[in-house]
């Protein structure tokens, strides 16, 4: 082996970084590096012309300044010119500054392509491989272009060298990564899969990364690999160690192309041809063996390429997911590995246990670990180890250990470290909720959660205990109870008051009759909270005094007491003197039905998805479970968002209030006609709408308790007025032919591409008002039609049709509307939607009615537009990046570049595209500018995955903010609609 | 003028990196000081997101305490490390890639730069860090191992170093003595 300090020494260089290491500060360096620029500078610049060596000496100096972390912005055209010398050195050191110091000025580009061309053609593989490294480094489009084409052949020609062979393949690599479009494989396909069998295992070792990548994004045209692959990998397994030569790695017969033969196969379903498989399958046993066989060296580079290989086959049968025996013995090897002294292979063995915990083959077998993990989450020193122990708990939860699990977590939460509490906070919340048996431990574990962790129980962990407490009657006394005697601690967490103020607030009455917790106790324990807490929760805490005043009116006197103090009524927070004014306003006014009727219990949530899975989602760490498992963990414990009773069951509810004694028991007889989503406004019980508002008004996110009556001069909320008591008549009796859609009605419609709920529409005569929500392929739209004249409105009708073509792909359903519109008030009218497929137009409002014996004939676009049907999907960039390459069809896109008509801000932005429906997925792009969207849009018929890119480009040429916007999808239609609609959205 | 000009084209390539995905994104080389001594970018990023990132990294790995894991979870990357003397090698690779065998990518990297320097310092990496990049690129391209035989490594560097003698002999001697 050649020494170093030979001819290639360049004394100059090394006296110059032996005076920066020798500079005592930064300033003498910074100085000793300016004298030095300045110096290279007048080389450069100066009359003589300088000879290749100092060339050469100067361009790495300035290589080596830029290294250190400073700015170098001259040098290129030498380093250019470096490259078209024949001496090695100098078109090395040429070569190295190219690649580091990438520039795109244009001249010098074509002076580098040149360069770069004459050595491929020099056929002195020196040269040439130099050649391609430099393309590989660089990797730009310019190269591409220029040299796409020349690759593949150099890579397939008959005398090519073997290390040339190598360069070209990861070069070809680099470029088809970077202008996949420039590369064309066609008909050097087969001769390049054909490389899997080339004798130099080098060749193959660079080759097959080139094959993965195209396997990944074209598996049909490289199917024929698989066969090879697994021979390939065969003769090396059943290698003896010593077979290979220089390819073994301490004992290991070639571990990185093992390694990379199994990742290749995992880009395939299991072989299909029983030999192939069945000489795959052995080829995964006799590594599974190895690993048990005694170890061939102590060095721990022997035992690390060993389980490389152990892991990836591991991963490659995980992939399959369809051999028992071979996923039961990777779980208990992996077993063995969770005991392991090495800290590396307990992480690993935990990493991927994860996995394995999510196939049915496997799940029970993981589960027999529990111990070894919990004891992990305990005893790790290394965070990283300890955060994949909770991973892979959460992993391996289910119904029968589910009990164990959450407690282990919560008492480890007690001294967890900061950087993992949010997650590990959210995982107990969602294991909680997902395997609860009684309801009373899942509420346990929830207040557990808020002591120990508060500050990081997110507004959603909260939310959803609210949420299940209201959906859940068997649960309500239990959770009165129990937050009654959380906030006797003389400190608690202000989730915990926050919790505590709404469940008392409404279920109060439960615990009542019990002395030591009666009203005004109660009233004491919450109110002694109140001057420690921040606004929004004293706000809260308001809501529930006046909760209180309608639950126990023997409080009322004290609490108008303290709503009436000047800290309350005179507070300098416009929200908390507001509700202050008014709720002393309203208790003293309002009689007790009508304050009763106002201040009635929260209806029954609507069943959706729980917002910690969203933000578990939002956060998803390599180790978590899977979406898919989740979700269908939730099905399963469904019940527990108390679906299956939304608006029924009414009488269980009146029993089980009936039986409290309760102040509002004579209230009860109401409750029986609350219909919380579906039913038409029933006449005659004029409450109903004002409690149906508030199921609706709920945005899936409990806000507060608002009284209905504060918000009676929104157009939504019809406050308990004087409503007619004519039953509807049928919608159709109509004369006169529907007017055309108005001008305009394209664009209201585009109004709501983003949003659910708004002014659809307003003239002088009419407002209409919209809330909707979606459900898989399923919606529902009210509309509220508002009289804003003091004269009535008669024969009010309104036609819902859907023209065309469009019949056969929605099915919209219309409930009858009151026929009537006295002056200043409102209807409601409930509208059902069912996609049953992919569709373009919108289904036509028709409204006609008589203002003062004049006809009115107006027709509007409902805004159904397909995104609504969307369901978001979360995904890691990388799974994001393979669906987008599996979009690839030209068809299955469609771009748009358009102007933006409103400013580019990111929350804007962001707020728009998830008013969209589909999930905004965060880190994916690598343009932080940019925004990427995946969703799946449901109908009757299919699903239609679709993803989306939106690049903003605040300073186009043109001087203008530009957009530029691509949907893919799996229909074509969809792209092109989608486009369509969110063209106009930005 | 080239700045600007600079500026442009990375907005460019981070485009076009979408699809992108590369084994290894990046390699540094640092010591226990946090002094880079030698960075490995396999993907196009930004002059200024690479002192970030590298700050970022070397910050995080001189924080680990000696028996803890050799890998680390930044952002959606994994980083792999080891520590060999003064000097720490430290790997970002994708998500999904084997960490074993990339400790061993650092590992058969480290075998080679001794071999070729007869037990390598940090000081050998800090003179002649152009060879230690030569040497790089013929094992590691584009962040996917090329050759993975210690043999036909050190065989390619060495060809290397012949040519360079060859053309290099008559002025050494003379002129390097001058010239400093």
């Amino acid at each position: 082996m050649p020494a170093v300090s030979k001819g290639d020494g360049m004394r100059g260089l090394a006296v110059f970084i032996s005076d920066i290491r020798n500079c005592k500060s930064k300033e003498a360096e910074i100085k000793r590096i300016n004298k030095e620029l300045a110096n290279i500078r007048s080389k450069f610049k100066g009359d003589k012309a300088l000879d290749g060596y100092s060339k050469k000496k100067y361009v790495c100096k300035l290589l080596f300044i830029f290294l250190l972390g400073h700015d170098i912005d001259f040098g290129h055209m030498e380093a250019v010119n470096l490259l078209s010398s024949n001496k090695y050195t100098e078109k090395q050191i040429g070569y190295l500054f190219i690649s580091v110091l990438v520039n795109s000025n244009s001249e010098l580009i074509r002076l580098i392509n040149n360069a770069i061309k004459n050595d491929l053609s020099s056929r002195n593989p020196t040269f040439m491989c130099l050649a391609l490294h430099c393309i590989a480094n660089v990797g730009s489009r310019e190269m591409a272009e220029a040299f796409a084409g020349e690759i593949p052949r150099i890579l397939v020609a008959g005398d090519t060298m073997d290390s040339v062979k190598q360069s070209a393949a990861l070069c070809l690599l680099r470029l088809y990564k970077t202008s996949p479009d420039l590369v064309l494989m066609g008909e050097w396909t087969s001769r390049v899969v054909h490389l899997l069998n080339d004798q130099h295992m080098g060749v193959v070792t660079a080759a097959i990364s080139l094959i993965t990548c195209l396997s990944q994004k074209n598996p049909d045209e490289f199917k024929t690999c698989v066969s090879l692959a697994v021979s390939r990998l065969s003769r090396i397994v059943s290698s003896a160690s010593t077979d290979l030569q220089d390819y073994t790695y301490y004992f290991v017969p070639a571990p990185w192309l093992s390694c990379k033969l199994l990742r290749l196969l995992q880009c395939y379903p299991p072989p299909e041809d029983g030999a192939v498989k069945g000489r795959l399958v052995e080829c995964l046993e006799t590594i599974l063996n190895k690993a048990q066989e005694p170890p061939k060296s102590k060095k721990v580079q022997h035992s690390n390429a060993k389980n490389a290989i152990l892991f990836e086959a591991i991963s490659l049968i995980i992939h399959y997911d369809s051999e028992p025996n071979l996923l039961v013995r990777a779980c208990n090897q992996l077993g063995q590995f969770l005991q392991h002294r090495e800290t590396n292979l307990r992480y690993l063995a935990l990493e991927s246990m994860c996995t394995l915990a999510s196939s049915e083959f496997s799940h029970e077998a993981v589960k027999t670990h529990i111990e070894t993990v919990i004891n992990a989450l305990k005893t790790e020193r290394d965070v990283s180890v300890r955060q994949r122990a909770a991973d892979l708990l959460y992993a391996m939860c289910d119904r029968s250990n589910a009990k164990q699990i959450v407690a282990e977590m919560l008492s480890y939460l007690e001294t967890a470290d900061y950087s993992i509490r949010e997650e590990m906070v959210l995982k107990v919340a969602i294991l909680a909720e997902k395997y609860a048996v009684d309801y009373s431990w899942y509420v346990d574990t929830i207040l557990n959660l808020i002591r120990i962790a508060g500050d990081y129980v997110s507004e959603e962990v909260w939310y959803r205990v609210i949420q299940i407490v209201i959906n859940r009657d068997d649960v309500q006394g239990y959770a009165a109870k129990t937050v009654f005697e959380a906030l006797q601690a003389p400190a608690c967490h202000e989730n915990m008051v926050k919790v505590g103020g709404y469940i008392l607030g409404e279920f109060g009455n439960l615990i009542a009759g019990d002395p030591r917790s009666s009203p005004l106790v109660q009233f004491n324990l919450l109110h002694s909270k109140f001057h420690l807490c921040s606004v929004p929760t004293r706000a809260l805490l308001l809501s529930a005094y006046i909760k209180f005043i309608n639950l126990f009116p023997e409080t009322k006197s004290t609490i108008q007491e303290v709503l009436r103090s000047d800290s309350q009524i005179r507070n300098s927070d416009v929200e908390l003197q507001q509700r202050a004014v008014e709720y002393l306003k309203l208790s003293s006014i309002a009689s007790t039905d009508v304050l009763a009727t106002v201040l009635e219990e929260m209806p029954p949530f609507p069943e959706r998805e729980s917002s910690i899975l969203a933000k578990l989602k939002k956060k998803k760490g390599p180790g978590a479970v899977s979406v898919n498992e989740l979700e269908e963990g939730k099905r399963e414990g469904g019940e527990l968002n108390g679906g299956g009773e939304r608006g029924g069951d009414n009488s269980a509810i009146a029993a089980s209030n009936a039986s409290t004694p309760s102040p509002s028991a004579d209230l009860l007889g109401l409750r029986t006609g609350l219909p919380v989503s579906a039913a038409p406004p029933t006449a005659g019980s004029l409450l109903v709408d004002v409690f149906s508002e508030a199921g609706v008004n709920d945005d899936g996110f409990l806000r507060d308790l608002e009284p209905p009556t504060e918000s009676s001069d929104s157009l939504l909320a019809e406050g308990p007025g004087d409503s007619d008591s004519t039953p509807p008549p049928p919608p159709s009796v109509v004369s006169e032919e529907p007017a055309p859609p108005l001008p305009e009605s394209d664009e209201l419609l585009n109004k709501f591409v983003c949003k659910n709920n708004g002014v659809l529409f307003e003239n002088q005569l009419l407002q209409i008002g919209i809330k909707s929500e979606y459900r898989q392929n399923l919606g529902r739209m009210y509309l509220f039609y508002g009289n804003k004249t003091s004269v009535q409105f008669v024969t009010f009708t309104t036609t819902v049709t859907c023209p065309g073509e469009l019949q056969s792909h929605l099915n919209v359903q219309a409930k009858p509307v009151e026929p009537l519109i006295e002056g200043g008030a409102q209807v409601q009218q409930v509208i059902n939607i069912e996609s049953l497929t992919d569709f373009f137009e919108a289904p036509l409002l028709n409204i006609k009615f008589r203002y003062g014996g004049a006809l009115q004939n107006l027709t509007l676009k409902l805004p159904v537009t397909i995104n609504k049907f969307f369901q978001p999907t979360e995904m890691a960039s990388h799974d994001f990046f393979q669906r987008w390459k599996q979009l690839s069809q030209p068809q299955q896109e469609a771009q748009k570049i358009f102007k933006a008509n409103h400013g580019m801000d990111t929350e804007v932005l962001k707020a728009k595209l998830l008013g969209l429906g589909m999930a905004l997925l965060e880190n994916v792009d690598p343009n932080p500018e940019n925004f990427v969207c995946a969703g799946v849009i449901q109908s009757k018929a299919q699903q239609v995955g679709s993803l989306l890119r939106l690049e903003p480009n605040a300073q186009a040429q043109s001087g203008e903010q530009m957009y530029r916007l691509t949907v893919r999808s799996s229909k074509d239609t969809v792209s092109k609609r989608l486009c369509e609609l969110l063209a106009e959205q930005f | 003028m080239e700045e600007v000009i600079l500026e442009v084209m990375e907005e460019v390539m981070v485009e076009v990196m979408e699809e992108a995905l590369v084994e290894m994104q990046f390699m540094l080389l640092f010591s226990r000081q946090g002094k880079l001594r030698l960075q490995k970018w396999y993907v196009p990023i930004s002059d200024t997101q690479k002192k970030k990132i590298a700050r970022e990294v070397i910050q995080m790995v001189l924080a680990r305490k000696p028996k803890m894991c050799s890998f680390l979870e930044w952002r959606d990357l994994k980083i792999v490390y080891k520590r060999y003397a003064s000097l720490y090698f430290c790997c970002a690779v994708e998500d999904q890639e084997n960490e074993l065998i990339t400790l061993e990518i650092i590992h058969r990297y480290v075998e080679l730069l001794d071999k070729y320097f007869g037990s390598v310092c940090e000081l050998d990496i800090i003179f002649n860090f152009e060879k230690a990049y030569y040497i790089l690129d013929e094992f590691i391209l584009g962040g996917e191992a090329q050759e993975t035989s210690k043999k036909n490594v050190l065989k390619a560097i060495e060809q290397a170093d012949m040519l360079q003698e060859e053309a290099e002999t008559p002025r050494s001697v003379l002129e390097e003595i001058g010239l400093t």
